[in-house]
This record gives C-alpha cells, structure tokens and sequence, in this order.
C-alpha cells in the first residue's frame, strides 16, 4: 500500500472512530463519572506543565523582542506583542503539544495494553462498545479540557512577559498591561479558544486510533504510543496553519 | 450428564424430529433449537486460510471440546461467535439467529447472553476483583445490592470469596481465570465460552477450572465451547460429572454402568478444517495418525 493511500485509510479509521465514539454518546448508557474522571486526569493533571510552559514562553517572548521593539522606540507595545502571539498562536499549539506528550502517549499506551492483554476484547465480550466507554470519555474531556488548559497558559504567559518586562528591562507593569488591553480583541481570544477544540479532537482522535489498532504485543505498544506523540504533534501543527487562515478569514483576526 | 430414563428420552427427541411431539416432549420450545450453530465458515487472513468450511453444533446443556494444535484456528472460532470477527463466508447461528449479518450494535444483545472466560483470564487492572465481576451488572444498571448478592454468589462458586477487595495484580495466574469465570458466569449466561483456560496452569488448578466448567455444565444446564490443546481437559470433562450428594455437595463421580455422558463431545482442528467429531472413547480409538500423535503428545 503506498503512504497516500495507507494516510487516506488511516484518516477513514480515525473519522469513523471518533463519529462511533462521539455520536454514542447520547445514547444510554452514559458514562458522565468517566468523563469527569478524565477531565481531571487530562485538565487538571497537566496543568502544571501547562502554567510553567507558558510562564516562560511569555517570558522569553519580551526577552527577545523588547531589545528590538526598543530599537525602534515602540517597546510600550511590547505587551501587545505577547499577548497576541500568545492567545493567536503559541499558546493553544504549545499547550496541545503539551498535552500531546502527556496524554496523547498516555491514552495510547493504555488502550494499546488493553488491546494486547485482551481487555477490549473482553469490554466487548461483556456487552460494552470501547469506543463509548474509552475513547468518548477521553475525546470529551480532551475538548473540554484543552480550551481550558488554553486559557491558563495564555493568562500565565501574558504574567511571565509582564515578570520578564518589569525585572528585566524595567518597564513598568501598567504600562506593559495597557499594551496587553489595547492589543487583543474579542475575535482574538475567541480564535485562541477555537483552535485547541480542534487539537483536542486531533489528539484524542490519533491516540485512541493507534491505541486501539496495536497489535505485537508489548512492542506494539511502545511503537503506537511513539506514532500517537509524533503524529498528533505533527498534526497539531499542520492543521493550525489552515486553522489560522480560516480563523483569519472568517473572524478577520491577524488583519490590519 | 443423565440417568438412564432421561438418557432414553433424550434419544427420543433426537430421533424424532416432529415439531410437535418436541414441543410435547420438552418444557420450552426454543431447546430444540442449538445453542450455536457453524454452517460452512470460511475465514482466511491475506493468503492465510484460518477455517476452511467448519459446520458444527452446539446443543442446549452440552460441552463441546474443540482440540487441536496452537495457531490451528480455535480461538478464532470463539472470537467468531461472539462477534468479535466476522467470516469471509457461512452462517453463525446463536439460539437460531443468524449473527454474521449483525453489526456491532446488533450483536450487544447477542453478548449478553454469552460469557467467555479468555486464555490469561483478560481482568480490568484498574478494576477490583469485585468491580471486575460486577462489570456487566454496573453496565445494565442493576441495583447495588443485587451486585453485591450476585458477585459474592459468583465468587463463592469460584471459591474466590476472600479476594473480593484485591486488584488483579495482587492475584495468581489460577485465581485470575476463576475471577474471570465469575466475571464470565455472572448474569447466568446461557452459553459460556472458555478459551483454553487451563494453559500455563499446574495440574490441581487445571483440575479445578475444569470441575467448574462440569458444574456449570451438569447442574447449569449451559451450553459450552471448551478450547483446548491439553488431554488432561479432554479426559475430565468428558468422563466425569457433578451431582450433590445426600448432604447437599457437589460431587465430582465417573461416567460408568448407571450414567452416561452424552452431553460432550470433542472435535478437532487441522489446519483449519474438522477432522474428527464424535465422543472421546472414539476419539482415543481413531486410527487417524494425526489425531493418535496428538494425544500421546507426539510431534
């Protein structure tokens, strides 16, 4: 099978598990607790990695450009600079490729052994559908979780630019916080919020479809949770680009 | 397993295949019915052909043995019933339904009334073993007390009461597929699938699956598919039954003068086809060479 046409089965596969998964799950029974649980499990455990990576992109982001924005004599912007590459751009992909790594090689390395220890199989054999019971759960919370985790990460980046602005290159706070206020719009933060829906349905769309399609035992395992990382990393990436332009023609963020 | 007046009437009803004479003969009309059915199953991966034309059946109380030689096709044969892979061609009938044309949500149903007991014993690890044996009740919605009274029923048949609060991996390779029996058996299936339960079991264990799969079978009346590549299993099961004696135990006694077993039989696999189906006296007494090297362990 050549890669175009193995791609082209793969993206049936996924679609069709996350229209199994996702329409099922307004049908009984309904498994609200295991939605809750991996909401805490993805949201709330990764906060951490989340607020750390954006505290330090944001501060990197001034440490970077004020000396430039300087030099021109615009550094009172240098705010507006973080914020709106934080909320457009960096903040929802940086975050799902956090959570990418974190969850993306966890959920695959956990359905990849149920599938080779036989659980799937026997959850099937008891009369239960994994694709309603495992991947939904994670797919909703993924969706939920990420705009959230989104969020967080922006509000943590905009305050490590302010820390790295105030400390480093003496600015003053109100200053750099007037810039972040007149430098976002409400089609701003609405795009930032878009996106990571998108990438949580990436995400837990490509980690359930290589954990649950394992096969070669252990091996196979360690191999689906590598494919789930690296290409739901890639994906994330690739499908912000085409994200950002919709975002930007529909929404007209980005255009001056 | 039956006394010699139930024998005779059996045999009546085989012979005589009149609806409504069976419909006199037996309490519920659905028993002449088989429990499973093969009708001419093909299934072939790539160029690999896995079953090559396989007709059996299975009927209501009886235990079929299927034997043969790893990677011959057993085990596909249990995943095929239960929905879990489809044939390239042929009919799979479970109580007289056709399940080869359902899709997955068709077949819901249709699992409900299967347990299966897998190789390794298949238990949730993020389960306890009393999350474990209640799965399918929690999933249908039952009370909590009616779980509670179900599960330790279950575990009390495996003789598994005291593990009831631990996680699988706090248990031994046999206690793991007597959980998995009583996850299996909960529900009182009518028809229990094990696949080869007893490989990589020392020989008291073994003995004590297949003890439970002849209680199941002799006091249950459940239809079963016992999957297996070891004698030992095939010489239990088929010359040995369970009563309850005077004090109300289960007692395990061989076949002899007063009873004969008829509810079992053995078939077996090679290279994907059924060469042999009849009793394990015929099968011990075939001259097939295959079949004789097979069960004096010779390759």
């Amino acid at each position: 099978m050549n890669p175009f046409t193995k791609f082209l089965f793969e993206l049936q596969e996924i679609s069709l598990l996350l229209w199994s998964a996702l329409t099922g799950v307004f049908r009984r029974p309904r498994y609200i607790p295991e939605i809750i649980r991996q909401m805490d499990i993805i949201g709330v455990g990764s906060l951490p990695i989340v607020l750390l990576t954006g505290f330090f992109t944001g501060g990197v982001l001034i440490l970077q450009t004020f000396p430039t924005l300087e030099y021109y004599g615009i550094h009172n912007e240098a705010g507006r600079s973080v914020a709106t590459s934080l909320i457009r751009e960096l903040g929802p992909v940086l975050t799902a490729l956090m959570v990418s790594g974190r969850i993306g090689s966890a959920i695959s390395a956990e359905l990849g052994s149920m599938v080779v220890s036989q659980q799937i199989d026997a959850m099937r054999a008891l009369g239960t559908d994994p694709h309603k019971k495992l991947v939904a759960p994670r797919v909703l919370a993924l969706i939920i979780m990420l705009p959230l985790l989104t969020v967080a990460a922006d509000i943590f980046g905009i305050v490590g630019g302010g820390v790295s602005a105030s400390y480093i290159f003496d600015q003053d706070l109100n200053v750099f916080l007037n810039s972040v206020r007149n430098g976002i719009t409400s089609n701003d933060l609405l795009g930032g919020v878009i996106k990571p829906i998108f990438f949580g349905l990436i995400i837990g769309g490509i980690a359930c479809h290589k954990g649950l399609s394992t096969t070669g035992g252990t091996v196979g395992v360690g191999r689906s949770t590598i494919n789930a990382v690296v290409l739901s990393s890639i994906w994330v990436i690739i499908f912000d680009f085409f994200l950002a332009k919709a975002i930007q023609s529909i929404l007209g963020v980005g255009i001056i | 397993m039956l006394n010699s007046e139930e024998f005779d009437k059996t045999l009546v009803i085989e012979e005589d295949l009149e609806p409504t004479d069976l419909e006199d003969a037996v309490d519920e009309p659905n028993r002449v019915l088989p429990a499973i059915e093969f009708r001419d199953v093909y299934l072939s991966f790539d160029d690999n052909t896995i079953l090559n034309g396989i007709s059996f059946t299975v009927r209501r109380g009886e235990t079929k043995l299927i034997l043969g030689r790893s990677g011959g096709g057993k085990s596909t044969i249990i995943r095929l019933i239960l929905g879990l892979l489809k044939p390239d061609s042929g009919q799979i009938l479970i109580d007289g339904e056709d399940v080869t044309v359902y899709d997955e949500r068709e077949m819901m149903p249709v699992r409900q009334k299967i347990g299966m007991v897998f190789q390794e014993g298949a238990l949730f690890d993020s389960l306890s073993v009393y999350e474990n044996v209640a799965y399918r009740l929690i999933e249908q919605g039952l009370d909590s007390d009616e779980i509670d009274m179900e599960v330790r029923r279950m575990l009390q048949f495996v003789d598994l009461e005291e593990a009831i609060d631990k996680m699988p991996i706090e248990l031994s390779g046999g206690m793991r597929r007597r959980v998995g029996i009583a996850r299996a058996l909960i529900g009182d299936p009518e028809i229990v699938l094990f696949d080869e339960p007893t490989a990589g079991l020392d020989p008291p264990t073994a003995r004590t699956i297949c003890e439970l799969a002849i209680k199941l079978r002799d006091l249950q009346d459940v239809s079963s598919i016992f999957v297996t590549h070891e004698m030992n299993n095939v010489q239990y099961l088929s010359s040995e039954y369970a009563t309850v004696n005077e004090d109300g135990q289960v007692v395990f006694e061989k076949e002899g003068e007063k009873l004969c077993l008829i509810n079992t039989e053995v078939i077996m696999l090679r290279d994907g086809k059924i060469i042999f189906s009849g009793s394990d006296e015929q099968l011990r007494n075939t001259a097939d060479p295959y079949i004789q090297k097979f069960i004096h362990g010779k390759t």
